[in-house]
C-alpha cells in the first residue's frame, strides 16, 4: 500500500534528520549557481567531513536572490538553537560557517530574517522551496507530499476533487485568471477515451521567474498537481513544456519524473489504482508566442508556433484534436496543498474574487530583488515598500506588472491591492508575476518601446495587425523618443493601438498595445514633452534636447 | 501519430549522429518529435546545417520545407555555426532597466559586432536572449555557458579577453 | 466541410436579416449563402482556413470582441453585423498594413485588374494608405521555368502553401522567420526552379491573390488567375 511506503519514507526522513544536530542548506537554485553557490556546497560538504552530527545539503530557492548565494542553518543544539541565514557567501567562508556551528553565528554574514521580506509572506506555492533537496522525493514526500494525489485517487472521485478546486476559488496563474475548477469542468465534461494535460512552463515574460524558480526547487509539486488534475479530467498523458532556455529546470523535472515513476506515484497504476499517469517533457525553442495555449500546443505538435483562432478551444478542440486541459506551473502548484487542506481553506486566503496567494518576481531598481510570495489583495505599496524595501534611489516612479501584455503603475495607485480586477482596471494586468519596479531615471516612452519592440520581434506573423502593426509602432516609438516626431504621429500611435487591440488573432497582439497605452494613460506629458510640436505653446522637444537624448540611448 | 520505424543512414559515420538516431527512436520517428530532434541536432552540432535538415526530414517523414519553417521559427535554433565564443547578453526587461543596452553597446564598441552577429575572425559571437530568468543579478550576461550578473561594460568586456586569452594559450 | 446529413438547424440575424444555418457553419459561409459582401484575403473556397488576414472580422451584439467570419461558427440567436463604421475603418487600416508592408506597385504589376487585394481596395472606397511605406528589400525568384514568385507582391496570406500540400500533396511551399520577417519559401529555402518536390502544377499560381505568383511572359495586367477547378477538387478528395 502506498501510505505504508509514504509513512516509511516519512519516519525515516525524519530519523535522519534527528540524529544531525545542524542542517546546513545551500541555494542551488539558478539565481544562486549563477554567483558559484555549486562551489559554496562542495566546500561545505567537504568541511562538515569530519564534523559529526551536521548534515549539508542543496535547496531550492530561498528568495532573496540578489543577496545569493544564500545559507541556511538550522540547529536544535547548542549556544544558538533556531535558524541563521547567510548571505553573499563565497567557497572560502565555509570553514568559518562551519566552526561556528552551535556558537555564535558569523556576524559578517549574517542576512536578518527578521525583516518584512521573510516575515510579511504567506508560502503556499512556494512552501518548500528553500526547504527541501529537490532531487531527493523523500524529502518531498516527508513533508507530506504526494499526499494530496493519494487522497485523491484512493478517497475522491473526479467529480469530487473538482469540486474541492471550484470551491478554492483559484483561478488561472498564467495571467487571464480564468477559474481552474471552471476550465477542469469542461474538460471532464468532454467525451471520449483520450485527453490530455499540459503544464505551460514556457514563462516568456522577460523579468519573471516564478515558474523557473519553482521548477528548480520543489518539480514535484508540479508533476503532483497534474497527475490530481488529469485523474480528474480524465488525462492519462501530460506534457510538461518547459523553456529551452531553462537547463536546470529540465534537469530536475527529468529526475523528479523518474523518481516519481519508480516510487509508483505517476506512470502505470498509480499509487497502485487503475488510473494511470504519464508525464513527458517538451522543451521550448525559443518563441514567447508558445505561451498561448494554441501556439503551445502546435509546438507540442512539432510544428510552427502559431496560434488559430479559438473557439474552438483546447478544452474541446486540443492536443492532436482531443479535449486538453492547459495550466501553468503556479496553478498546478497550488492544487496538492488545495487538495490536502481542501479548497475552503485556501478560499479563506485572498480577496472575495481572487483567492489564494501568488508568487512575484520582484526585479529592477527595488533593494530586495528575488522571489516572494503574498496573499492576494495586498497593496502594491506593502509589497515593493516593505517586502521589497524599496527603490535604492528613493524616487520610485512606477511598477510594470504582466510583462509585454501589461502596463506601468504609477507610484500614486501603489494603495491598490493586488488582484486580477485592481489590475486590470489599471490598465495592467496580473500576468504571470513579473514586478519590475522603475525609478525616476527610467523614461517610460523608453520602457514602451522596449515592450513594443518585443512584441514586434516576438510577432509570429500570422495575423496582420500584429504582423505589420507592431513594426509601425516600433517606428513611431522610436521616432517620439528621438524627439523628431508630430503630435499627428501620436495620433497614428493610438490610432494603431486600437487595431491591433482589436483585430489581431491572439492574446499577443492584442496585448501589445498595453505597455503604450498605460504610459499614454498616465504619464502622457513624457511623450507630449518629447514630441516636436507637444508644449502646450507650440515649444517641444528642441534640437539640442534631442541630440542630448541620442547622446544617451 | 503515424510512427515510423524505417531508419536511414546517417550523414556520415560522425559518433553524434548516434546521439540524434537516439532521440529519434526514443520517440519512434514520430513527425511530432521535429523539435526535439532538432534540439538534440543543436545540442550536438551547434548548429543546423542543410545536410542535417535533409537527415531529419526524411527520417522523420517531415517536408523539407516545413522542417526548414520550424528552424527559422524558433530562436533557439541556428542555422549559422557560431563563434568559437559567445556571449549571451540577456535583455529581459530587468536587465534592460540595470544597464544592458549599455553592455550591448561596449561589445558593439571594442569588437565590431551587434547582436546576432560573429567577429570576421570567427572568435566571439555575441547573442541575445529575452530572458535567462536570473532577473536578480542583472544585467546578465552568459559568457561560454556561464552565467555572470550584475556586470558593468568594463567587467563584460574584461570577462570576454579573459575566455579568448584562455583558449588562445 | 459541409455535410448534407441531418444537421440541426439554427437561426439567426446578420446584418438585421433573419437566416437559417446549418450546425458547424460558419458565418462566412451563411453570408456568401444569402448575398452579403464580406471581405476576404486568406479564405478561399476549397482551402482550409487560416485566418490570418482578419480582413473579414464582423461583429457580434453582446460582445466587445470582433469575430472573423470565416471561422467563427454560426451559434443559435446570433446578431451579426458585418458592416459598421468601426469595421470599415478597421478594413482600411487592415488594408494600410498590407500596402504599407511590401512593395506594391500596381501600375506595372501583371496582376493590375486582376488582383484580390486591388479590388478589395477598390470596392470598400479606400484611397490613401495612412503610414509610412516599410519598403524592405525583398527579391524576385524567377529560377522555376513557367513561375515567378515576387516577394514584392507576397501578402503572405499562404493560400499557395495551403494548396501544395492540401490539394497538390507536394508540400513544396512553406514559411519560414517569424513577424514581419516570414517570407514564403520552397523546400529547404531553396531556389524554386532547384526544386525536386515541385510538380509544376501551377496550383499556388492561380491561388496567390496578387502579382506574388504569376505565369512566366505576361507584362502588365495580363495575369489572370483560374480558380474554378479548386472547389471540385476538394469535393472529390471528399468523396
Amino acid at each position: 500500500m502506498m501510505i505504508e511506503r509514504f509513512e516509511e519514507i516519512t519516519t525515516e526522513e525524519q530519523t535522519a534528520v534527528a540524529e544531525h544536530d545542524h542542517t546546513v542548506k545551500v541555494c542551488v537554485a539558478a539565481g544562486c549557481l549563477s554567483s558559484q553557490s555549486d562551489q559554496v556546497l562542495d566546500a561545505l560538504k567537504n568541511g562538515v567531513g569530519e564534523h559529526r552530527g551536521c548534515h549539508v545539503k542543496g535547496v531550492g530557492c530561498m528568495g532573496l536572490c540578489s543577496q545569493g548565494p544564500l545559507v541556511a542553518v538550522e540547529s536544535k543544539t547548542g549556544a544558538k538553537s533556531g535558524s541563521v541565514m547567510y548571505q553573499n557567501v563565497k567557497a572560502e567562508d565555509a570553514p568559518d560557517i562551519i566552526q561556528s556551528l552551535g556558537k555564535k553565528p558569523v556576524a559578517r554574514l549574517e542576512l536578518k530574517t527578521n525583516v518584512p521580506f521573510f516575515q510579511r509572506q504567506t508560502k503556499i506555492v512556494l512552501e518548500n522551496c528553500g526547504e527541501i533537496d529537490p532531487e531527493r522525493i523523500e524529502e518531498y514526500i516527508a513533508v507530506e507530499g504526494y499526499q494530496g494525489l493519494l487522497t485523491a485517487v484512493t478517497e475522491l472521485s473526479p467529480i469530487e476533487v473538482i469540486d474541492e478546486i471550484v470551491r478554492s476559488g483559484l483561478r488561472g496563474r498564467g495571467g487571464g485568471g480564468y477559474p481552474t475548477g471552471l476550465k477542469w469542468t469542461t474538460v471532464a465534461k468532454m467525451d471520449g477515451p483520450t485527453k490530455y494535460v499540459i503544464c505551460n512552463a514556457d514563462e516568456g515574460d522577460p523579468g519573471a521567474f516564478m515558474d523557473r524558480s519553482v521548477l528548480e526547487s520543489d518539480p514535484h509539486r508540479v508533476l503532483e498537481g497534474m497527475a490530481i488534475a488529469g485523474y480528474a479530467v480524465g488525462a492519462t498523458e501530460g506534457y510538461i513544456y518547459v523553456r529551452g532556455e531553462y537547463p536546470l529546470a529540465v534537469e530536475r523535472l527529468k529526475i523528479a519524473i523518474r523518481q516519481a515513476n519508480r516510487l509508483g506515484v505517476l506512470g502505470s497504476k498509480v499509487c497502485g489504482t487503475t488510473f494511470d499517469f504519464n508525464v513527458h517533457i517538451r522543451l521550448g525553442a525559443g518563441a514567447f508566442v508558445c505561451g498561448e495555449e494554441t501556439a503551445l500546443i502546435a509546438s507540442i505538435e512539432g510544428k510552427r508556433g502559431t496560434p488559430r483562432p479559438r473557439p474552438p478551444y483546447p478544452a474541446e478542440y486540443g492536443l492532436w484534436g482531443k479535449p486538453t486541459l492547459i495550466n501553468n506551473v503556479e496553478t498546478f502548484a497550488n492544487v496538492p496543498a488545495i487538495v490536502r487542506k481542501g479548497g475552503a481553506w485556501y478560499a479563506g486566503i485572498g480577496t472575495e474574487k481572487s483567492k489564494g496567494t501568488k508568487v512575484f518576481a520582484l526585479a529592477g531598481s527595488i533593494q530586495n530583488t528575488g522571489l516572494i510570495e503574498v496573499p492576494m489583495g495586498m497593496s502594491l505599496r506593502e509589497i515593493i515598500f516593505e517586502i521589497g524595501g524599496g527603490v535604492p534611489n528613493g524616487n520610485c516612479k512606477a511598477v510594470q506588472t504582466g510583462g509585454p501584455s501589461g502596463g506601468c503603475i504609477p507610484a500614486d495607485y501603489f494603495d491598490t491591492p493586488v488582484d486580477y480586477e485592481s489590475l486590470k482596471a489599471l490598465g495592467s494586468i496580473m500576468g504571470s508575476g513579473g514586478m519590475i519596479i522603475m525609478d525616476d531615471s527610467s523614461s517610460m516612452v523608453d520602457v514602451a518601446r522596449y515592450f513594443m519592440e518585443f512584441c514586434m520581434t516576438e510577432s509570429c506573423g500570422k495575423c496582420v495587425p500584429c504582423r505589420v502593426g507592431t513594426v509601425h509602432m516600433h517606428t513611431l516609438l522610436n521616432k517620439i523618443y528621438k524627439g523628431e516626431a508630430r503630435r499627428h504621429d501620436l495620433e497614428t500611435l493610438e490610432k494603431l493601438c486600437d487595431l491591433v487591440m482589436n483585430t489581431s488573432l491572439c492574446g499577443l497582439g492584442q496585448t501589445a498595445p498595453n505597455p503604450v497605452l498605460s504610459t499614454l494613460r498616465y504619464f502622457r506629458h513624457e511623450y507630449m514633452d518629447l514630441l516636436v510640436d507637444g508644449a502646450e505653446d507650440g515649444r517641444g522637444a528642441t534640437a539640442v534636447d534631442a541630440q542630448l537624448l541620442e547622446a544617451q540611448s | 501519430m503515424v510512427s515510423n520505424t524505417r531508419k536511414l543512414e546517417p550523414p556520415s559515420d560522425d559518433k553524434r549522429w548516434r546521439i540524434v538516431v537516439g532521440t529519434m527512436r526514443r520517440n519512434g520517428f514520430a513527425r511530432h518529435s521535429l523539435i526535439e530532434t532538432l534540439h538534440t541536432v543543436q545540442e550536438s552540432f551547434g548548429f543546423l546545417d542543410e545536410e542535417s535538415l535533409h537527415y531529419v526530414a526524411e527520417s522523420l517523414r517531415v517536408p523539407l520545407s516545413q522542417v526548414y519553417g520550424v528552424s527559422t521559427f524558433y530562436h533557439l535554433f541556428s542555422l549559422k555555426p557560431a563563434g568559437k565564443h559567445t556571449c549571451v547578453t540577456c535583455t529581459g526587461t530587468a536587465c534592460y532597466i540595470k544597464g544592458a543596452p549599455q553592455l550591448l553597446a561596449a561589445i558593439a564598441d571594442k569588437h565590431g559586432i551587434n547582436p546576432e552577429e560573429t567577429t570576421e575572425d570567427g572568435n566571439l559571437s555575441l547573442l541575445t536572449a529575452r530572458c535567462v530568468g536570473s532577473c536578480g543579478l542583472g544585467p546578465v550576461a552568459v559568457v561560454d555557458g556561464e552565467v555572470v550578473g550584475k556586470l558593468t561594460p568594463d567587467e563584460l568586456l574584461a570577462r570576454l579577453q579573459e575566455v579568448m586569452d584562455h583558449h588562445d594559450d | 466541410m459541409k455535410r448534407q446529413t441531418q444537421a440541426r438547424i439554427i437561426t439567426l440575424k446578420i446584418d438585421g436579416v433573419d437566416v437559417a444555418a446549418r450546425e458547424h457553419e460558419t458565418i462566412l459561409e451563411l453570408a456568401q449563402e444569402n448575398n452579403i459582401f464580406i471581405p476576404t484575403l486568406c479564405h478561399l473556397d476549397g482551402l482550409s482556413e487560416y485566418g490570418g488576414c482578419r480582413i473579414c472580422v464582423v461583429e457580434v451584439k453582446g460582445s466587445n470582441r470582433l469575430f472573423p467570419a470565416c471561422m467563427t461558427p454560426a451559434t443559435e440567436g446570433m446578431e451579426v453585423i458585418t458592416n459598421s463604421e468601426r469595421l470599415r475603418l478597421y478594413r482600411f487600416s487592415i488594408l494600410d498594413m498590407l500596402f504599407s508592408e511590401r512593395n506594391h506597385v500596381c501600375s506595372v504589376c501583371v496582376s493590375n485588374g486582376h488582383c484580390d487585394l486591388q479590388y478589395l481596395s477598390a470596392k470598400l472606397g479606400m484611397t490613401r494608405v495612412e503610414v509610412p511605406y516599410l519598403n524592405p528589400k525583398v527579391d524576385v525568384d524567377a529560377s522555376h521555368e513557367h513561375f515567378i514568385m515576387d516577394h514584392n507582391r507576397c501578402i503572405l496570406c499562404q493560400r499557395c502553401v495551403r494548396v501544395c500540400g492540401e490539394i497538390e500533396g507536394a508540400f513544396t511551399k512553406g514559411v519560414m522567420g517569424r513577424g514581419v520577417n516570414t517570407r514564403i519559401i520552397h523546400d529547404l529555402n531553396g531556389a524554386w526552379g532547384d526544386s525536386d518536390t515541385c510538380t509544376s502544377c501551377g496550383k499556388c499560381v492561380n491561388v496567390c491573390p496578387t502579382g506574388a505568383l504569376v505565369e512566366k511572359g505576361k507584362s502588365a495586367g495580363e495575369m489572370v488567375k483560374r480558380r474554378d477547378w479548386l472547389p471540385y477538387l476538394r469535393l472529390m478528395q471528399e468523396d
